[in-house]
């Protein structure tokens, strides 16, 4: 597969799969879960404020599921806050007095909330009464939010630095003000980009268990709240979605102009009128675009808002700065198209409002189902874009990551790169089952939480007074 | 003027010390799990931990992250050098974490998971302490950069302190189960932590007398005057704290031995310190020149003085809400 490359080269690509392979699979995990503990919080909320039992099942319900997703974005995080200084060491070297304290930053006021909360919220109710336990929730919510804000931050720092100073020997130094390095240019739209994101993919799932289990019984009261309420997000979230997408490729055009040639498959200048292209084969090596659709005049009208505005191309960078364009135009699409059908599906439920339809129309439901997914693909494509957009640099502009990696030699990476896709798969592909055995059962009346679930008996008896000593003991 | 790199290296000694105590209990009980009965035994011990092993464990990210933040440098040279420790120790606790989870959801494969609690926990301690051994031992640096090859961390001394890190983590362990569970299990605990008491004392001790044998300064800083009558206390008050800690195991004491555990791995890390200073990477790196740019230590030193007392508030509510013995009929 390397044949050819040599042996720096190929350590290189190695730690690059490594990388992506380690933060697509750890960013899964916060995508579903910055969006549930916040449904959690609304779903606890609901019930201190109305006092219906239905409000406390459903949030039993998802509160098991909450933990095992939880646990296993812990873990994969853990792995994450390493990588930089196992395989970017140099990058660590040259830009940690810069990003080092952002993330400081987020495990001081995130990590922590999170996890000091996080055992009062799955077992702590009958000790510490309703209030502290709505403020738990309410904590471990704020702090996955919080730790999207540092995170966030930081990666856009790469994309778009600001603020900093160079050092002898480039090393990248705070400037006099921390602000302008934490708010750098494309944070505020990525932050509200990825946030948005987190929840449109947390109720797509909320929606197709719902779906799921209307399918099976249109009547359960628990399956037509969620439902609903997941519907009400994709019709109300979706449209924001698209806007914020849509000024966040403006911002990138303004300061990574060769990320979005890349997205939009500009090999060439159009001087008068750029073509927004639908579908095409990108060739990196003759710089063409193959088999091109495109609505004439369209990429203009979007980007610049004027049909004959001219628009540069990757013919106006230098060869040794362009991004690979075939991933980047792909995933870009799949993003996009699973924006407009998120759109689309909201628009469907409001259309079955209307007609009273919502709990009644099982090819809609069925259509839930389906979309259950696509906000991890749509996440997972976004970042992709994003971040093979901006090669071949790791400080945009700035330092490159051939000059980032660590001089570990390959066959160490190779290593330690197949342990990680084993493992990962086979631990987090139990993981996944587990939950979608979870999501299988239909929420009912008196759920048990995670505390005195009925597979975890001496939990209960651990954790609290009630005690079952019938079960669990193998 | 105080010297802010000094400051960073407390701050970042404390982050470890509070992990090594801390997720210690939890990696020790990990260690002895399969030493209980499947059942009321394992579960019990299970959750003598459950609702706080997420937020002991986050201080590993904070000496990660602090490392990063405080000491680039150190950062990117330590981290490459122990490549595969560290990788191994990340799928250890990869396993370790989701076992918490797991092994409730899956009766029929709780054995599986159970054992997985016991692998990861192991090979991450035994990393850890091999790791520590690696860093006494030394680094090949040259520049800016790791410049050894990717088993250079591999020798008896490194294997010897490894093993130590999981006899003091056993030790942790047994004491923190002897204080939440009971009936069998909390016997049992008892006589795990005898047994790991001198395990420890022993390992803790081969080390201190291997460590100033290795090259570098660690003989000089300890063995000639005036330093010999400023450290020889560290050693002495450790043998009396030692001998405390097994006569108050005798004794069945509650909280008594883990205290005592606790300020043995206060000493080791007082000793430990007197070893590296002023070194980060020992003899090629020192904390000056692996400390951050005066203006991310002044940005982090605010943020840590404002949000620590926070957490460690939070977090001793949240060991009170937990509080007593786990119990078959919940905490009393
Ligand atoms: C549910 C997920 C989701 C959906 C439906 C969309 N996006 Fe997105 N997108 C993301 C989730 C995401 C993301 C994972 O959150 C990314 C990766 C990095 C980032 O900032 O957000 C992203 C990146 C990203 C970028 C790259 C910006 C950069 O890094 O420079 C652009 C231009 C867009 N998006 C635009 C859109 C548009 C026009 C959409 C409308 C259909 C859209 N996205 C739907
Ligand atoms: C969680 C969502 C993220 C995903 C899915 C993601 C995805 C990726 C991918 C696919 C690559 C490989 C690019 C390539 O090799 O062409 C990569 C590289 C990288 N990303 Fe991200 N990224 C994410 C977040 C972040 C964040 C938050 C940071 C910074 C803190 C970051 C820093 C890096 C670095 C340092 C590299 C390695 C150098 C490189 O290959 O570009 N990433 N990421
Ligand atoms: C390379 C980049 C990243 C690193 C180094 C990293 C690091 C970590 C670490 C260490 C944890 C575990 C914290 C704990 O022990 O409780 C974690 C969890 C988490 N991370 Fe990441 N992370 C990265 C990317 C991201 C991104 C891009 C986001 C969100 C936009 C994110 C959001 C979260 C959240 C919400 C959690 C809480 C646990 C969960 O819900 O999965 N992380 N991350």
């Amino acid at each position: 597969m390397f044949a050819g490359l040599d042996p720096q080269a190929t350590a290189l690509v190695l730690a690059r799969m490594q990388f992506a392979f380690t933060v697509s699979f750890h960013f899964i995990f916060p995508a579903f879960s910055i969006g549930l503990a916040s449904y959690l919080a609304v779903l606890e909320g609901l019930w201190l404020k109305t006092g219906k039992p239905l409000y406390l099942d459903l949030f039993r319900y998802w509160l098991k599921i909450f933990s095992v997703a939880f646990a296993m974005g812990v873990v994969s995080g853990l792995v994450m806050s390493y990588q930089f200084g196992t395989n970017w060491s140099v990058f660590s070297d040259k830009v940690g007095g810069v990003i080092g304290p952002l993330m400081a930053y987020e495990v001081l006021t995130a990590f922590f909330l999170e996890a000091g909360f996080l055992g009062v919220m799955l077992f702590g109710m009958k000790r510490v009464g309703r209030g502290l336990h709505f403020a738990a929730t309410l904590m471990v919510a704020l702090g996955t939010f919080v730790s999207a804000f540092w995170i966030i931050s930081v990666n856009s720092w790469m994309q778009t630095p600001t603020g900093f100073e160079m050092g002898p020997g480039g090393q990248f130094l705070p400037g006099p003000s921390w602000a302008a390095i934490i708010f750098n240019p494309s944070f505020p739209y990525r932050l509200v980009h990825t946030v948005i994101a987190a929840y449109l993919t947390t109720a797509l799932v909320v929606g197709a268990v719902g779906a799921w289990h209307l399918l099976r019984d249109r009547t359960n009261a628990h399956s037509r709240k969620m439902f609903s309420m997941a519907m009400w997000m994709a019709a109300l979230v979706a449209p924001v979605q698209i806007v914020a997408g849509d000024m966040h490729g403006l911002n990138t055009l303004e300061h990574q102009p060769a990320k979005v040639m890349a997205m939009e498959g500009h090999y060439q200048s159009h001087p008068d009128g750029a073509p927004l292209y639908l579908f095409g084969i990108p060739d990196d090596k003759a710089q063409r675009l193959d088999y091109a659709v495109g609505i004439p005049k369209a990429s203009s009208l979007i980007l610049k808002h004027d049909p004959n505005a001219p628009l540069a191309g990757l013919d106006t960078i230098a060869p040794e700065n362009r991004p690979p364009v075939w991933i980047v135009f792909w995933s870009f699409r799949i993003m996009v198209g699973i924006g407009f059908a998120m759109l689309g599906l909201g628009l469907w439920s409001v259309l079955a409002r209307t007609r009273r339809r919502l709990y009644e129309w099982p090819m809609l439901h069925r259509a839930a189902v389906v979309m259950g997914p696509s906000g991890f693909v749509a996440v997972i494509a976004g970042w992709v874009t994003t971040e093979v957009g901006r090669q071949p640099f790791t400080v945009y502009g700035l330092l490159r990551t051939a000059d980032s990696v660590s001089p570990i030699a390959a066959p160490a990476v190779a290593a330690s790169l197949l342990a990680f896709v084993v493992i990962y798969f086979a631990v987090f592909g139990v993981g996944t089952w587990y939950i979608l055995r979870l999501m299988s059962a239909a929420p009912e009346p008196h759920e048990d939480g995670p505390e005195e679930d009925e597979q975890a008996p001496i939990r209960t008896a651990g954790i609290t007074p009630a005690h079952q000593p019938q079960g669990g003991v193998q | 003027m105080i010297d802010l790199t000094v400051i960073w290296a407390l701050i970042i000694a404390f982050a470890v010390f509070m992990y090594v105590v801390m997720d210690g209990f939890d990696l020790g009980i990990g260690i002895l799990f399969p030493a209980f009965a499947p059942g009321e035994e394992r579960d019990q011990a299970m959750n003598a931990i459950a609702p706080v092993w997420d937020g002991n464990e986050t201080w590993l990210v904070l000496g990660g992250g602090g490392l990063l933040a405080a000491f680039p440098l150190a950062y990117a040279i330590i981290l490459p050098a122990t490549y595969p420790l560290i990788i191994a120790m990340m799928l250890g606790l990869v396993f370790r974490g989701v076992a918490f989870e797991f092994r409730w959801r899956d009766p029929r494969h709780r054995a599986f998971w159970d054992m997985a609690f016991f692998g990861g926990s192991l090979v991450a301690a035994l990393a850890q302490g091999i790791t520590l051994g690696a860093l006494l031992q030394g680094i090949h640096v040259e520049g800016r950069a790791y410049a050894g090859g990717w088993l250079d961390w591999l020798s008896p001394y490194s294997l010897l302190t490894g093993i130590g890190v999981v006899a003091g983590y056993s030790l942790l362990g047994a004491c923190w189960l002897a204080l939440k569970v009971e009936g069998s299990a909390e016997d049992k605990a008892f006589g795990f932590a005898r047994k790991a008491a001198w395990a420890t004392i022993l390992l803790m001790g081969s080390v201190s007398l291997a460590t100033p044998f290795l090259a570098g300064q660690y003989f000089q800083r300890w063995f000639t005057e005036p330093m010999i009558y400023w450290l020889a206390p560290v050693p002495l008050i450790t043998g009396a704290v030692a001998f405390a800690l097994l006569r108050s195991l005798g004794k069945k004491h509650a909280w008594r031995p883990f205290m005592l555990t606790l300020a043995i791995f206060l000493l080791g890390m007082v000793g430990l310190g007197v070893s590296m200073w002023p070194w980060v990477v020992p003899q090629s790196v020192s904390i000056w020149d692996a400390a951050a740019p005066h203006r991310s230590q002044v940005f982090m030193l605010i943020g840590v003085g404002i949000v620590m007392p926070l957490i460690l508030a939070y977090t001793g509510w949240a060991y009170w809400v937990f509080r007593g013995k786990v119990g078959s009929h919940g905490y009393h």
